[in-house]
């Protein structure tokens, strides 16, 4: 659609995953997960609500579809968003913060640890990234940075902060791979 | 270990522009059409390019009061022009705050021999390029994006279009090339060998390749993402066309629908009067943009 998608390929592909690009209702079909790259969430918002394909994937989340957002994503998961009423799919009981650290000039690297994907840590890449003010008590924190949430899990969901398709390191996409075949 | 403003986080914003449409306004209004059209990006400026080629003169950075309401005004990420060469105005650009700069013809060059060393400032930067020696050359300067240079303010796409086309043969010319013959291309590009020897491996840049110069239409927008360019920027040819409202969202529409040729034709219906055009072949050649930089 708009946004890192080519950098989700790519790490997908090399997970032996086939992968498809979504920019219509009729590209839904037949698909097991959807993610939403980085990009402009607003920009991303007016494509979902122009031809209802928001719609057809908020049916698909009731049917618990596995679905990953990252950056933009995640602000397009959320129920919450802090100071606007852009777009979005109201599908994770989150609060995000957007822009939350800062413009560009803040936009930084850090290693984070992620329990769920073991000791070693991930370099995560933040660039203009929202974090997670508030959850509720169905969503699973999966890693934070300096007291702020950047990675969460409610069912069959997951969203982050940082761009886990910027990095060569690809265990955040294997977890969401191994959620969609256990939901299989 | 904490890193501020590495090349990952640089080239990474790019990254996520890609698909988008970055828009030049020159008020807080025109920043928030653009936004509720759905530009994933805008431009901030004093005039648009179309404005700066009538006015003649010396076109330098925009007052930074602009760019400053235009921050205010919207959430998406908010760029600026700097002369070619003139690293105070970058330096200012960033105090600021801007979250891109663009060192760029279409402002008068402030230093004839030299471009900025972006490799010095936080602040990533885009600059234009009319083949690949000289986007190699940006990008050994430390930009983080590229885009063709087009010829700004014309509403005549046929500049970007021999740009990109330049840019990707010169890439098939390398890709094909035995590993022995690349630093005699390099030579002749003015390119760096390393970046020559990436272009040779990959295929591809190392960075993100925009659109900009002479886009004025939903359907300039789909060819130039047709030939091969990650997203677009359009200069005059919003603000300056009969409906600039409808006209943003068709061109948002178009560059991600750009190889769906019914939906083009659906959302170029009703789009009012594009902007003026000109034809290249009557703009002296002292006065093209885009044979600034070097």
């Amino acid at each position: 659609m708009q946004g890192a998608f080519r950098e989700h390929r790519r790490a997908f592909e090399s997970l032996n995953c086939e992968v498809v690009e979504v920019r219509k209702p009729a590209d839904l079909q037949g698909i097991q997960g959807l993610v939403f790259p980085g990009g402009e969430s607003t920009t991303m918002g007016k494509l979902l609500y122009n031809d209802g394909l928001g719609d057809r994937i908020k049916e698909l989340a009731a049917q618990d579809m596995p679905m990953f957002g990252t950056c933009a994503g995640m602000i397009l998961l959320a129920k919450y968003i802090n100071d606007s009423d852009q777009y979005r799919l109201n599908l994770m009981d989150i609060t995000v913060k957007r822009n939350a650290f800062g413009r560009q000039i803040a936009s930084f690297e850090a290693d984070i640890t992620i329990p769920a994907l073991g000791n070693d840590p991930v370099r995560a890449v933040f660039i203009r990234a929202p974090y997670v003010q508030e959850v509720a008590p169905n969503v699973g924190i999966l890693a934070e940075h300096e007291g702020k949430i950047v990675f969460v899990r409610q069912g069959n969901m997951i969203a982050s902060a940082f761009h886990p398709e910027l990095t060569p390191d690809k265990r955040v996409h294997q977890y969401f791979l191994n959620i969609i075949s256990e939901y299989q | 270990m904490l890193e501020i403003g590495s090349w990952k986080v640089k080239t990474g914003l790019a990254e996520m522009l890609k698909g988008g449409v970055i828009m030049d306004v020159t008020t807080p209004e025109q920043a928030k059409i653009a936004e509720e059209a759905g530009a994933c990006a805008v431009m901030a400026l004093e005039r648009v390019p179309s404005d700066i080629r009538a006015a003649g003169g010396v076109a330098r950075m925009a007052d930074p009061t602009i760019i400053q309401r235009i921050m205010d005004a919207v959430t998406i990420p908010v760029m600026a022009k700097a002369r070619i060469g003139h690293f105070v105005e970058a330096q200012i650009l960033e105090a600021l705050g801007a979250d891109y700069i663009d060192e760029s013809e279409v402002l008068t060059p402030a230093d004839d021999l030299y471009h900025i060393n972006k490799h010095d400032f936080k602040v990533p930067f885009v600059c234009g390029a009319r083949n690949l020696g000289e986007a190699l050359r940006r990008i050994g300067e430390g930009a983080a994006m590229i885009r063709t240079k087009g010829e700004p303010g014309t509403g005549n796409v046929v500049e970007a279009v021999r740009h990109m086309r330049t840019v990707m043969s010169d890439i098939r010319r390398l890709s094909s090339m035995p590993k022995e013959e690349l630093m005699s291309a390099a030579k002749e590009m003015g390119a760096p060998y390393n970046l020559v020897v990436y272009v040779a491996e990959n295929g591809k840049l190392p960075v993100v390749n925009f659109a900009a110069g002479g886009i004025a239409t939903p359907a300039d927008a789909a060819l130039m993402m047709q030939l091969g360019v990650d997203g677009i920027f359009v200069g005059s040819g919003i603000f300056k066309s009969g409906n600039p409202q409808a006209r943003a969202k068709a061109i948002v529409l178009a560059t991600t629908h750009y190889q769906d040729a019914k939906v083009l034709a659906e959302i170029s219906q009703d789009l009012g009067e594009a902007m003026p055009g000109l034809e290249i072949a009557t703009i002296a050649s002292t006065e093209r943009m885009q044979e600034r930089g070097w």
